[in-house]
């Protein structure tokens, strides 16, 4: 391969990586912290992509569109927690499935009644709707960049909210040991029901954010919700860290699987996932 | 949706017992003996109404129900009566469900379906149960191929026939290598089997073939790879959210100005909304297209509209001819279903005055028709000519061709 073309799959690589990160860092704080398996994930990327292509229309301004739709999915997530979620914390893992998978099927029916089942695009914002000659037959779209500098920024704000805050502290504390963090008078209903609306609220905001280079149709959720359990239970249940690790490999692992080994292209990330499996059974970086 | 189903449905049976209680009236006048009034014909829908198909199976069912309606409801004398089944282009289910509406329903007539994989599950039981079926879109090679019968017609296309022509077109543009994309799939490798026979039979060379897991929507490594490979074009076959993504991918990563794309009709059916500026000017192959000037046509386009405040597209046009094959069937057999082998000759025989064009039906009861080159203008795919006149699909291993 030539070093240019190759440095061009490993840029191709690190964005859909981080794109994929944005995802699974949610599936991975409530899964982890929560212990709620949330089958639905997928369900809140395609409702944020949907978000974003309604309200791009409606308001007329993609990044005013982004917070509105950000502010909506959070005020979703929080809702959700308190009528369903919270019901399900002693619950077997079982209900969760039951439950989130029931929240599938709402969600895409909704959708099909809201917005039908056609295929919708996102405009690209005006000044970013260009792109940068890399080779003389290759361009780099420059929304591309930006989607990967934002999901960096978002990794390291999550980072720091969660090593470095008293909420974060609180946060982690509570996945411990969630009856003594209650006895010292914390009030962990209201931490969780925090914590969960973060996560859907990040995965929506992935699907806004994909949406003018990814396109708006019915089911887009569900391919996004495998990959991102792969990059959990890679990346180690709970562990944002290893999220955005596994995401980034997973992101290298399909880029180059697809041009080097076309025949098992589709199977790439699921390899990768035995090899790491079998050397660390509980992912990369296990949750202290 | 389903309101329309259910009142179409109740309006039809008014109209039918109306019907009925008429021709009964002049039935016993006429007739020398009393002949009981024929029981309504049972057409079962089998096809998606919900799922990343919904679109598709809903356009066919108003097409049809459009055409019966046009009818008085009625086809070879007798009242229509649809069982309707979603399918969910779920393949798993395609045996099962076919089974439930064939031998549970006990419908007459099996109409359906979209999903060539839910459709491999039908072929096997029309096989089995003989009943008259018609298949509206899935273009599944061995429906009129390999698992060909007399009992099985389309009134759609093969996948075969909707690309095959593109490499002659593309070898006029003078672009005499290229590489081909598309998901890995039944359909997708049909459509590349296809577009290889006629691109390679004019001379062309594809220099290299890059497949993506179906249905797999991360282009940008493949299209970083084309661009290395510089070929004199690309050929595509992508549908629905994929196609849409990687016409805008594939502007966006600059190719679109300099390596020319093309592909077959789906690349830019139902999708030139969401693919706006990146989908202009391009080039694809199918057996209809925007701005057909047929009489049939235009009639069609505004009795479908009229009727559903929506345009009609060419899924439309098959469910709209899927009901004409039926109706020449059935009134050449005066409505006895019983009377199969009548029922097949009178549609094998038949022309079939489409809004896509005049067409006949194949001894593997495949349609012959012409195949469209258009091009993308605005949100119409535009007729540019005639890419193959009358195209009949080699169907390879029918017992009947």
């Amino acid at each position: 391969m030539d070093p240019a073309i190759f440095l061009i799959q490993l840029l191709n690589s690190l964005q859909y990586g981080l794109l994929l990160f944005l995802v699974a860092s949610g599936l991975t704080l409530i899964f982890g912290i929560m212990g709620i398996i949330n089958l639905a994930h997928g369900s809140f990327y395609m409702i944020g992509a949907y978000l974003a292509f309604s309200l791009t229309a409606a308001v007329g301004n993609f990044w005013l569109a982004l917070f509105l739709g950000v502010l909506l999915s959070v005020a979703l997530g929080l809702a959700l927690e308190w009528l369903l979620i919270q019901r399900l914390y002693h619950r077997d893992h079982l209900y969760q499935v039951l439950l989130t998978y029931g929240l599938i099927l709402i969600f895409e029916e909704a959708r099909s009644l809201i917005w039908g089942d056609d295929v919708h695009g996102v405009q690209v914002p005006e000044f970013l709707n260009f792109s940068i000659p890399l080779t003389e037959t290759l361009s780099y779209q420059v929304y591309r960049v930006v989607m990967s500098g934002i999901c960096l920024l978002l990794a390291a704000a999550m980072y720091f909210l969660i090593q470095r805050t008293r909420l974060g502290m609180m946060i982690r504390a509570g996945a411990t040991n969630r009856e003594m963090v209650q006895a010292l008078g914390i009030n962990i209903g209201l931490l969780y029901r925090l914590v969960f609306a973060l996560g859907i609220a990040l995965a929506a905001f992935a699907g806004m954010l994909g949406s003018p280079i990814s396109s708006v149709y019915p089911g887009m959720g569900n391919q996004v919700l495998i990959v991102s359990f792969v990059v959990v239970v890679i990346g180690g249940i709970g562990s944002v860290r290893g999220a955005l690790v596994a995401a980034l490999l997973i992101g290298i692992a399909d880029t180059f699987g697809k041009v080097l080994v076309p025949q098992i292209a589709g199977m790439t990330a699921y390899l990768l996932m035995a090899a790491v499996l079998l050397w660390r059974p509980e992912g990369l970086f296990k949750r202290a | 949706m389903n309101d329309n189903n259910v009142s179409s449905k109740r309006r039809s049976l008014l109209k039918g017992a109306a019907g009925a209680a008429g021709l009964a009236a002049t039935g016993i006048l006429h007739a020398p003996a009393v002949i009981a009034q024929p029981a309504r014909l049972k057409v079962g829908l089998m096809l998606p109404y919900t799922g990343t198909y919904a679109a598709l199976g809903n356009a066919i069912t108003n097409a049809f129900k459009l055409y019966i309606a046009e009818k008085g409801g009625k086809v070879g004398g007798r009242e229509i009566e649809y069982v309707v089944l979603d399918d969910e282009s779920e393949p798993a289910k395609g045996v099962d469900n076919a089974n439930r509406i064939v031998n549970r329903d006990k419908v007459d007539v099996l109409v359906g379906t979209v999903h060539s994989g839910v459709q491999a599950g039908m072929v096997k039981v029309s096989r089995e149960s003989g009943v008259l079926s018609i298949i509206p879109n899935a273009g599944f090679g061995a429906a009129t191929g390999q698992l060909c019968a007399p009992n099985i017609f389309r009134s759609s296309f093969s996948n075969w026939q909707t690309i095959h022509p593109l490499g002659k077109v593309m070898m006029e543009k003078g672009h005499k290598s290229c590489v081909w994309i598309s998901w890995k799939y039944a359909a997708g490798e049909e459509m590349f089997g296809g577009f290889k026979e006629g691109y390679e039979k004019v001379g062309g060379k594809i220099v290299k073939e890059m497949w993506l897991p179906f249905p797999n929507v991360e282009f940008q490594a493949l299209l970083t790879e084309i661009a290395a490979a510089k070929p004199d074009a690309v050929a595509c076959f992508f549908a629905g959210g994929g196609a849409v993504k990687f016409v805008k991918d594939y502007d966006a990563a600059g190719l679109k100005g300099k390596i020319p794309l093309y592909g077959n009709g789906f690349v830019t059916d139902g999708t030139l909304q969401a693919q706006g500026s990146s989908a202009q000017g391009l080039l694809t192959t199918l057996h209809y297209a925007d701005g057909l000037e047929f009489p049939k046509d235009k009639t069609f386009r505004l009795a479908y509209a009229k009727a559903y405040k929506l345009q009609p597209d060419v899924y439309a046009v098959q469910g709209y001819d899927a009901a004409q094959m039926l109706d020449v069937g059935l009134s050449a057999a005066k409505g006895d279903i019983k009377a199969q082998k009548q029922i097949v000759a009178a549609i094998e025989k038949a022309t079939i005055d489409s809004p896509r064009g005049r067409f006949t039906i194949s001894r593997a009861h495949n349609p012959v028709q012409d195949i469209y080159l258009r091009q993308v203008v605005g949100e119409s795919n535009k007729f540019v000519g005639i890419a193959w006149k009358n195209l009949s699909d080699p169907a390879r291993g029918c017992s009947m061709a």
